[in-house]
């Protein structure tokens, strides 16, 4: 059972008040934008086996969309961050890098 | 070629207390170099070794495993066989894959147990009489043997169900008189046993760590057990297609959630076909073990873990209990997880890729277990010649053309 920390409200809330969004920061493709460009934004996943970083909205509780570090190998959860950043929290990625010394960074 | 089954040898090997069965496929250490690896000894994998061998005459061929044969997805499916698909493409390969499943024992000299016994997918709602009603006119159109039911006919075919609802009452269902179910280990051990015999090598417990490439063309690949060289790599690795495609430098349009089963304790025969309800999400069938095989949703969110969330195996035999109200006092024996890998579309890829000589053969999703001999038939014929009518339109290049093959609409989510 997965448990994630709403950074709104502060909530513990567990899946089933949560709506999983997919993978974040994605690079929206903008106008004038190739074809590749724009497939790999609405289709081409990374996909990790490992340190993922994800949307989530707590459609149950305050109903804000927030961000979620977790790893797809083993469930851990490494944080939750409000969604207005382009990149994951330093705090979020050194907390990361302590318990995942070979993790390649978010990028 | 190694022994032939059969009733006679059954009675042969009881004078010899059955002492007397060869292995059923070799275990050989791997070689420096083959025509052709694949990567993944699942039902996928293997019946694209088979087929490469039997179709196209090519048996230099490594099919490597990182666990054991047969312990993914293919362990672990509810294994319902159909072909009722909406679009021409999916139908033509669904459809090639289930009329493979009827001779599969013969051809295999190994008895995979498929039983047509008929699968209904039942329709819950006015949107769903539509679409199950249009899907019947298609598969007229494509030969794929359907029909629409009335409620009073399916409740002639599943006694045990509960017609009224009252939240979602049985309208009707789309019925598939040839579809049913097989054994699905033995699909994948059948196939390993006929590519053993080809003098094909099974190489379990040897995963591929990384994918060796040279000028945009594949060399081969590291594995845990050294090296191997290649001219062409076969990638049939279900969901960890992803992981296996970031090795060789590009991306898949696809994510990897979990997929949950469930088995009952098991009772006395109840129900002789396959349900489907789409709508509420589940489906069951009864093993001939007498145990109820049911079936439910996915994760949404990215998971490698093999173990799905609870509330999806609640959702699921909630809906379920309604709908077969008899069930509600069984005991679950087992549940277990599966990673599928889900494209954007829910339809396969089987495809070539950037790098020359590397093929995939994944996002199959929640449905692949149905698709085994086709996929496989499709895939050697793909590898073999380079085209092939059945894969055409599941190139991995769709995506961005825009051509999807858009069945989530009208199957549901249940694939």
């Amino acid at each position: 059972m997965l448990i994630l920390e709403c950074p709104y409200c502060g909530v513990k809330a567990e899946e089933t008040e949560l709506t999983p969004g997919g993978e974040a920061h994605l690079k929206r493709a903008g106008p004038g934008s190739s074809d590749d460009e724009f497939e790999a934004y609405l289709f081409m996943r990374k996909n990790p086996k490992g340190v993922h970083f994800e949307r989530w909205r707590h459609s149950h509780g305050c109903g804000k969309w927030f961000h979620a570090a977790r790893c797809t190998a083993t469930l851990e959860v490494f944080g939750t961050y409000p969604a207005q950043t382009t990149e994951p929290p330093k705090d979020i990625q050194d907390r990361i890098r302590a318990k995942r010394p070979d993790w390649e960074g978010w990028a | 070629m190694g022994q032939k089954y059969s009733i006679f040898a059954i009675a042969r090997q009881a004078m010899q207390y059955h002492q007397g069965w060869e292995r059923a496929w070799r275990s050989p250490e791997p070689k420096r170099k083959y025509d052709v690896i694949i990567v993944g000894a699942g039902g996928h994998g293997l019946a694209t070794a088979y087929y490469l061998g039997r179709n196209f005459g090519i048996t230099n061929v490594a099919v490597l495993e990182k666990g054991w044969l047969g312990g993914g997805n293919t362990g672990r499916n509810t294994t319902i066989i159909r072909s009722n698909y909406l679009q021409d493409p999916s139908a033509a390969i669904y459809e090639k894959a289930r009329s493979l499943y009827e001779t599969m024992s013969q051809d295999l000299n190994y008895n995979v147990m498929f039983s047509p016994r008929g699968l209904l997918m039942l329709a819950q709602t006015e949107h769903e009489v539509r679409g199950y009603k249009r899907t019947v006119h298609a598969n007229r159109l494509q030969g794929v043997d359907t029909e629409w039911i009335g409620p009073q006919r399916v409740k002639e075919l599943v006694p045990i169900i509960n017609l009224e609802g009252p939240r979602y009452p049985v309208l009707g269902a789309l019925y598939q008189a040839r579809g049913g179910t097989a054994r699905h280990d033995a699909v994948a051990w059948g196939y390993a046993r006929a590519c053993s015999d080809m003098g094909m090598d099974i190489i379990q417990q040897c995963e591929v760590t990384g994918i060796r490439t040279e000028g945009g063309r594949v060399k081969g690949v590291d594995t845990t057990r050294g090296p191997i060289d290649c001219d062409k790599l076969a990638l049939v690795a279900a969901g960890h297609s992803s992981v296996l495609a970031e090795m060789a430098g590009f991306r898949l349009p696809i994510e990897s959630v979990a997929l949950q089963a469930l088995v009952s304790e098991p009772i006395k025969p109840c129900m002789d076909v396959v349900v489907m309800a789409n709508t509420v999400h589940g489906y069951m069938s009864q093993s001939d073990k007498g145990e109820m095989v049911i079936g439910g949703g996915t994760d949404g969110f990215n998971n490698y873990t093999q173990r799905g969330s609870f509330h999806h195996i609640e959702e699921t035999v909630r809906a379920l209990i309604e709908t077969f109200p008899i069930i509600s006092r069984l005991k679950m024996l087992r549940q277990w997880g599966g990673i599928v890998d889900m494209t954007g579309d829910r339809s396969p890829i089987l495809s070539k890729t950037p790098v020359e000589g590397i093929f995939v053969n994944c996002g199959w999703g929640t449905g692949g277990f149905k698709a085994i001999p086709g996929s496989g038939w499709a895939m050697a014929e793909l590898m073999a010649r380079g085209h092939s009518p059945l894969t055409e339109e599941f190139t991995m290049f769709r995506f961005r053309e825009g051509k999807f093959i858009d069945e989530s609409v009208a199957a549901g989510v249940a694939h």
